[in-house]
């Protein structure tokens, strides 16, 4: 494929992550902090997302599995899960944080297992996406392009 | 024994302490800055901070690889310490008071935005934390570096001119105030932070942010 093409088709699925509510501004932050000198940044950041969130939804099924559930704990797991999705721009995968937290608060089990398995399932969605779009740019890289940057408001 | 403020004009660059338990922000907040050309040292909590500016042993504001440390930011919610308490003993130390401290959260709740702002923190963020954020509270210190280093001064020649109008105008605000978080922040012309236009700006932008 022309490299042309595969930039076009890169802004394309990035645009539609936007669109679909996988990724929010944030995102374009991180990418905005991205430079030569430092030119995996975004890779790096999302990879230690998802080693954070290994071990935070590992954590979330073995406090949900006990005889008596620990809420706080809970709560402070789904809360830091949050606070990095967040930071990454992870919008979906936020969200469904926050209703995890809201059936923490009433201590409602089921609510909860319900929203550990929502939230299991958005990290696994946007850990796809985030794997086709690293892939799309290291084929512009390897064919010597650079990579197109989004801008706000399209 | 060198203050902050002071040595501010001559550092070429601001070294900033960033302490917060998620390893994604710290990695994000490092970043952010760096690109605002700052020196950056992350620290995973309060007690680390306290460790890395031997606080403990007041030994004087400098780091353990020995630089002056001239903006702390945190995050409020961490295990252990939390952002409010490292706040609070940093303003309580005689030596590490006049370092700036901002601090950052995912939570945008207003009794604590004032108990932090109370306890003398320069500014309360809301993460996720933008460039324009850090930028922003870049340009606040160092305005906020010149004019309390001009205040100290004329609070100084004042002394010796006139010792029956001290202080009114000081500007270290040791004096502590009852933080109650249930009743609404009462204005206390009693303290510079909070008397001043530029806080109660802060507050307003803060109330708007969402």
């Amino acid at each position: 494929m022309e490299l042309v093409q595969i930039q076009r088709r890169l802004v394309d699925y990035t645009k539609s992550l936007f669109m679909e509510g996988f990724l929010d501004a944030q995102f374009l932050q991180l990418q905005q902090l991205q430079d030569d000198s430092n030119p995996d940044f975004v890779f790096e950041v999302v990879s230690l997302f998802f080693e954070d969130s290994e071990k935070l939804l590992n954590e979330l099924t073995i406090a949900l599995d006990q005889p008596n559930v620990d809420f706080k704990k809970i709560d402070s797991h789904v809360h830091q899960l949050k606070g990095s999705s967040s930071s990454i721009g992870a919008q979906r995968v936020k969200n469904a944080c926050i209703a995890f937290r809201n059936y923490c608060d009433v201590q409602n089990i089921e609510g909860c297992l319900t929203c550990l398995q929502q939230v299991k399932q958005e990290c696994y969605l946007v850990k796809n996406k985030f794997e086709t779009l690293f892939r799309l740019e290291q084929q512009i890289m390897a064919s010597g392009g650079s990579v197109p940057t989004i801008e706000l408001g399209f | 024994m060198e203050v902050a403020g002071e040595v501010l004009a001559s550092e070429s660059q601001l070294h900033v302490l960033a302490v917060d338990d998620s390893h994604v922000d710290r990695k994000v907040i490092e970043k952010l800055l760096k690109i605002s050309s700052c020196k950056v040292t992350t620290v995973e909590s309060g007690a680390r901070a306290l460790q890395f500016l031997g606080l403990d042993e007041e030994k004087g504001s400098l780091g353990f690889n020995g630089l002056k440390v001239n903006l702390i930011i945190t995050d409020y919610s961490m295990p252990g310490m939390t952002g409010y308490e490292l706040l609070k003993k940093i303003k309580r130390s005689s030596t590490f008071r006049e370092i700036p401290v901002v601090i950052m959260s995912s939570e945008n709740i207003l009794t604590r935005i004032d108990s932090c702002l109370e306890e003398g923190a320069e500014e309360f963020l809301v993460k996720p934390v933008k460039l324009s954020d850090v930028k922003r509270v870049m340009n606040d210190c160092i305005m906020r570096g010149e004019t309390e280093g001009n205040k100290r001064r004329r609070v100084d020649k004042r002394k010796f001119e006139d010792d029956n109008h001290a202080s009114s105008s000081s500007s270290s605000s040791s004096s502590s105030i009852p933080s109650s978080p249930s009743s609404p922040l009462p204005s206390s012309p009693s303290t510079a932070a909070t008397s001043s236009p530029l806080h109660s700006l802060k507050r307003a932008k803060l109330r708007d942010h969402n």
